[in-house]
This record gives structure tokens, sequence and C-alpha cells, in this order.
């Protein structure tokens, strides 16, 4: 039973074995075999989580770092990277839902991607994709890590831009790239620093060495700049709404359960040094997040594109998440990653089972009614929307209430500004659930004559809007909904607050904080009243959305303020910026790059090209000459040594 | 008259001389490596006279040595000689001088 934590390395290695197969034989297989090998890929690196949770569960807790050295992988001088696993309880809580949630999104896509002509393409990327993650997760060291985390950006790249014929897809693929390439840059500074300050970059020297607190500032600080990238916090959130140009089951494993948690869990990972730096450091990631939370809610209040509510939804939860990561609270960040990991992929799989029935419209404005027509979807969503908008006793309103806490412990006015913004999640939740599947058809369907086999009203006649013909989705698509939708119910009760036994996953993830996690002095009042104005806050957003979208007098326009469904023109700033006095100095940089730094290597170059075209005179052919060369040689040296000679 | 190691000092000392000439104005191969031979024998013979001067083996066994060496030179340098007459019977050592720079 101890052993099996050694068999971490069989994680990745499945979805490695299915994107390797895939390449040489997916063509081959096509639909929808290739989809089946690369979901059974998953299934087994789940399989293989459960077993290294299980080995890792029947050790003593301190005992629980589990390191799998593979080989050597860069020795170099003082560096020395081994391609290492490193299986301790916060990376083996990530691979469960990880793996987990990435299966359950990869048999939706057999479903999903039916009839693409790039059926096969797409699990590749998708295999490969996990891999990347499970790398990033499971690293020993910052640079294997850095390896899975350029690998998930890449991947995202090709995901997000999968139907790439269409131009709008092709550059939100690069947005993305290039968005989170600034991020990159942070995370790799902090390598090298932490290089500089340990000698190595492996976690178990990082995080049991000593630091000054001006280093692990810096180290922090610059981490947390490679987060905001990969976890779209402020200001570089700007790829992730647009990244929802691709496939939905993509938008579901990059924007829930991966990719954007692995901000998240690098700062969880490195607490040791968040706690060794100076004070302010937690306060700006907690800021940080807290601003992006507010920031993120606000433009999804107004968004008409189901998809983007939901991107900036997530935006706005992984703010959450670094709330409870700047205060201490690191169980409630993880936590709340689990929950969301569960409930958003749901609701962003649930979106595309709309999508899918709805001849791939996106627009909220063309929706209505739809709850009849897809009963498994609506019920599942609704699931979802109550986990989200902090509903007990469904998983969004425990882990939320967690966060909330760990503001309030923080100090009051962030908590009141989360409390706002938790708020504004459940209203635009449930305008998103109303608009959707409730309310009067705002599509008609030739083929009844009817708006589906939902009653048209007298008020709203039945053969406005854009022709539709709505249906629910295939099993493939619909079990994992279910499943999900089970897992959003009740992932809660892994970490109840109520005796301290109940928190298990509190004392499951203790080891791997180091006691950095930080405690709330609020008595048990105290937190009954903050779970008590959580849940209110939360029934407020849904009763205000009710009354604003179940109502058809109700301006909806005072409300969706225009800039704030453009994003506050944050976007269109940066690409003004970019385009024009950015473009500018990119060009002052690229010529810097083309004269100086080009001038020297070409210059060094060109010197060693002069120097030999004047040398090879010498080099006449002529033995004679060669000869004479020796000759001259020999009794310039023969004079040189008798007149030196003493005698 | 009493024959010293100065006489055959100054005899190496012309050979050598007359091998390093002719290398240096001689264009045919084949002279060429004779005159190599003289320099190289010339070498050899001051040597053994030193050798015996200074009643020491190591200068007889060092000509061993340059025998062995001139030996593979030869083989070698005759190879070039041949395989270059054959495609060009007239040529000189100054035609074969494509590898200047």
């Amino acid at each position: 039973m101890e052993q099996l934590a050694e068999l971490v390395w069989l994680v990745p290695l499945f979805p490695l074995a299915g994107f390797l197969f895939l390449m040489v034989a997916g063509r081959r297989l096509g639909e929808p075999i290739a989809g089946w090998v690369a979901t059974a890929a998953m299934g087994g690196s789940f399989a293989a989580s459960v077993l290294v949770f299980l080995g890792l569960r029947s050790l003593p807790s301190e005992e629980r770092f589990v390191s799998v050295k593979l080989f050597d992988w860069v020795p170099a001088g003082d560096l020395d990277v081994s391609f290492g696993f490193l299986a301790d309880p916060l990376s083996v809580t990530m691979i469960l839902f990880i793996t987990g949630v990435a299966t359950l999104i990869h048999l939706y896509s057999i479903g999903y991607m039916h009839g693409d002509e790039n059926f096969s393409k797409f699990f590749i990327y998708l295999n490969m994709f996990a891999f990347s993650m499970l790398l990033l997760v499971l690293g020993d060291n910052l640079l294997l890590t850095f390896l899975g985390w350029e690998g998930v950006g890449a991947c995202s790249y090709f995901l997000i831009s999968f139907w790439f014929t269409d131009e709008a897809n092709s550059s939100a693929g690069k947005k993305a790239f290039i968005t989170n390439r600034v991020g990159d840059f942070g995370f790799m500074l902090a390598t090298f620093l932490a290089f500089l300050t340990f000698g190595s970059i492996n976690y178990d020297t990082m995080l049991s060495g000593t630091i000054s607190s001006t280093t692990a500032s810096a180290i922090a600080l610059l981490l947390f700049v490679g987060a905001m990238g990969k976890s779209a916090q402020f200001p570089l959130y700007l790829w992730l709404p647009d990244a929802m140009a691709g496939p939905t089951p993509v938008s579901a494993l990059i924007h829930a359960a991966t990719m954007v948690t692995s901000g998240v869990y690098l700062l969880t990972r490195v607490n040791p040094i968040i706690a060794a730096s100076a004070e302010w450091v937690p306060d700006v990631i907690a800021w940080v997040g807290l601003f992006t939370a507010l920031f993120a809610a606000t433009i999804a209040v107004a968004q008409n594109d189901i998809k983007k509510v939901l991107a900036y939804s997530t935006v706005s939860q992984l703010g959450f998440m670094f709330v409870a990561v700047g205060s201490g609270f690191y169980v409630a960040a993880i936590f709340h990653m689990i929950t969301h990991a569960f409930f958003k992929a749901l609701l962003f799989l649930g979106s595309g089972s709309v999508i899918h029935g709805m001849s791939n419209d996106q627009d909220m404005r063309n929706y209505g009614g739809l709850q009849k027509l897809m009963p498994i979807t609506s019920m599942t969503m609704i699931v979802g929307w109550l986990a989200i908008s902090g509903v007990p006793p469904f998983a969004g309103f425990w882990s939320k209430d967690e966060v909330l806490l760990a503001a309030w412990t923080n100090n009051r006015p962030m908590w009141f500004l989360l409390l706002i913004a938790a708020i504004m999640t459940a209203f635009y939740m449930t305008r998103l659930v109303i608009m959707t599947f409730f309310g009067d058809p705002r599509w008609s369907d030739a083929g009844t004559g009817a708006a589906g086999d939902a009653a048209p009203s007298a008020t709203a006649p039945a053969t406005v809007g854009p022709e539709r013909h709505p249906h629910e989705s295939p099993w493939q698509m619909t079990l994992p909904l279910v499943a999900l939708a089970g897992l959003a119910a009740v992932a809660g009760f892994m970490n109840l607050p109520f005796t301290d036994d109940l928190k298990f996953l509190y004392h499951w993830l203790e080891p791997s904080l180091f006691g950095n996690e930080v405690h709330s002095e609020a008595g048990t009042a105290t937190k009954w009243i903050i779970a008590f104005i959580a849940i209110a806050g939360g029934l407020t957003g849904l009763a205000a959305a009710g009354s604003v979208y179940f109502s058809s007098t109700r301006d909806r326009n005072s409300i969706e303020r225009p800039i704030m469904a453009d994003g506050w023109g944050y976007d269109r700033a940066v690409t003004a910026f970019m385009g024009g006095p950015g473009r500018h100095l990119f060009n002052a940089v690229t010529t810097f790059d083309d004269v100086v730094v080009d001038g020297i290597v070409n210059g060094v170059a060109k010197s060693a090209r002069v120097v030999g075209l004047g040398l090879r005179g010498l080099q006449s052919g002529y033995v004679r000459s060669y000869a004479l060369g020796i000759g001259t040689g020999a009794i310039a040296l023969l004079v040189y040594f008798v007149t030196r000679a003493t005698f | 008259m009493d024959v010293t190691s100065t006489w055959y000092l100054v005899l190496a000392a012309l050979i050598f001389a007359i091998g390093a000439y002719g290398l240096l104005i001689r264009r045919n191969p084949l002279v060429m490596f004779m005159c190599v031979e003289l320099m190289l024998n010339s070498v050899n013979l001051t040597f053994v006279t030193f050798g015996r001067e200074l009643r020491d083996l190591g200068g007889e066994v060092s000509v061993f040595f340059v025998l062995v060496v001139a030996a593979a030179e030869v083989v070698i340098g005759l190879a070039l000689v041949v395989a270059i007459t054959r495609r060009r019977p007239d040529a000189t050592i100054d035609d074969i001088s494509v590898l200047k720079g």
C-alpha cells in the first residue's frame, strides 16, 4: 500500500502515451475511436491518481512527501535538475481533480466534436494538454513545473485556435499565448533568483531553506506575475475572455480544472516563501485578487455571449482564490479551486450542450425557454448555478464561505467588497440561467411551427427570432454533466467547518503548508453570522436578477451598461496602446536589437572574416614557400635561443 | 690529418644546406623528395657524430627513429607522386597548389 505513491510517474505517462499513440494512429482510427482512446488514457491517469492518493494516505502524515526521480535532466555545473515527480498532499489533490474532470471532458468532447474533420487532432491536443498540466503539478522543481507551464500555454494556443480558419479564433490563440508570455518572464526571473539564493531549484531545498525577507518578497512577487498570467488576474486577464473562441470542451478544460488553477497552485506550493516575504506582499496578492474579482464580475453582468459570462465569471472566481492565498488561507483557496473546477466545468459543458443544441449560436438574447427541451442540461446547469451562487448545501457555498472568512480575517473592507463580488456572482449567473432556460423563447422552430414544446405566451409571439432546432445532447455529453452536477452538489462536504474532524481537506493538506496556514480568530458566532450574511447576499443576488429578468417591464439597460459590456474599455485601451505608442516602442526595441545587439554579433563574425581574408594570402599553395617559412621560423627560433642561452 | 668531429659536422651542414637549397628551387616532386632525404640524413650524421663524441648511445638510437619516420614519409609521398604523375605526367609541384587560400 505504501509503495503505491511511488507509482506517481504513471499519472502523466497515460496521457503522454495517448498523445504519442494518437499522433501516429489518430487519423487512421478516426471518429469516434480516437476519442475513446484519449478518454481511456485520461481514465487510466485518473485511476493511477487514485492509487497514488491511497498510497499517500496510508503513510503517516509527516512522511507524505514521496519524491520519484526518473533521471538527471540538466546536470550543468552547480545547477543539477532532475526529472522527478513529487507526490505530496497538495499535488495529489490537484491531480485527482485534474484527471477526474479531464476524463469527463474528454468523454464529453466525443459527443461535442462529432462530425469535426479534425476530430482526432483535437484529442491529440487534449491529451498533450493534460500531460503538460500534470507535469506542471507533479514536477519536483521549478524547471519541470515551468516545462509543464509552457506546455500548457502552447497547448492552449493550439486548442483555442483549433478552428483556425476563422481569423478571430487564431488571433485569440495568439493573444492567449502572448499574454501568458508576459507572465512567464516573471516565472523565469523567479527561477533564476531562486537558484541564486538557494543554489537549487528543487522544491524540497527551496521550501526548507532560509531566505531573507527581501529576496523572498522578490521571488514571491515574480511568481505572482507568472500566476497573474496563467490564472488570468488583472492586468493580464485579457486572454481569457477571448479564449472562448475555442471549442467549448476546451473552455471547460482550460478555464475550470486546469491551466487557470496553476497560478493558485504555484503560490500555494511556495507558501514558505510567501510566509518569509515582507508583510505587504500577501496584501498585494489579496488586493489584486479582490480587484479582479470585482472588476470581472461587473463585466460579466453585461455580457450577452453565454460563454463570455462564464469566462468573466472564471476570472472573478480566480480573484476569490487569490484573496484567500493572499490572506494565508491556502486551504480555502484550494477548496474553492476544487469546487470551482467542478461547477465551472459543469457550467461550461452545460453551455456547450446548449450551444450544440442551438446550432452554435452563443448569444443568450436568442435563447429562452430551453428548460423543457433540454431537461438534463438545464437540471445540471441549475445545480451548477446554485453552487456558484453560494446557495447551501451546494459546493460553492462552503468554499466561498471559507474565502469570505479569509477576507474577514485579513481586513473588513476586503470582506465587504468581496461580498459584493459574491452578490454580483449570484446576479449574473441567475441572469444567465433565466435568459437561457426560462422565459419566452426568442427563437422559432419552423419544423413544429411553434417554439419547440414551450408554450408560446400571448405577449411574445413564438415566431420571433432566428430559427433554431434545440434538442438534448447525446449521452456522451449528458453523462459528464450529470457526474459533474453530482460533484458540484456534494463536493462541499470534503471540508465542513462545523467541527475539526469534518475538515478533511484541511487535515489532508496540512503537511504541504508547513504551518503557514492562517487561522481565523473569529468566534463561532461570528463565523455563523458571516455565513448567514453570505447566504443572504447570494439570495439577494438571485432575487434581484430574478426580479429583473423574469419581468418584461424592467429596463435591463440600466444594469447592463455598454461600458461594462465593453469590459470598462480596458481591452480596447490595451489594443490602442499596443497598436500606437506601443508599436513605436517595440520598433525602437527592434531597431536596438538590429543595430546594437546584432551589430555586436555580426561585428565579431565580420572581423573574423576580414582577418581571414588578410591571412589567406599566406597560403599560396606552393610547397617551397611553406618550406621557406618553416626554415625561416626554425632559424628565428634558433637565433632566439642562442642569444638567450647562458653558458 | 686527423679526422675530428668538426669535419663530420661541417659535412652534415653542407649536405643540409644542399638539401634545403634543392627543396626551395627544384620543382620536380621526386627531386624534392631526394632533397628532403638529404636533409634528414645530414641530421642523422650529426646525431651519430655527437653520439660518438659524447659516448652516448642515444645519438645512434635517434637515427633509427628518424629513419623510420623518413621511411613512412616516403611511402606517403611516393604514393602521392605516383598518383599525380599518372594523371598528369608532366606535373610539377607548382601545378598541385589547389589547396591555396
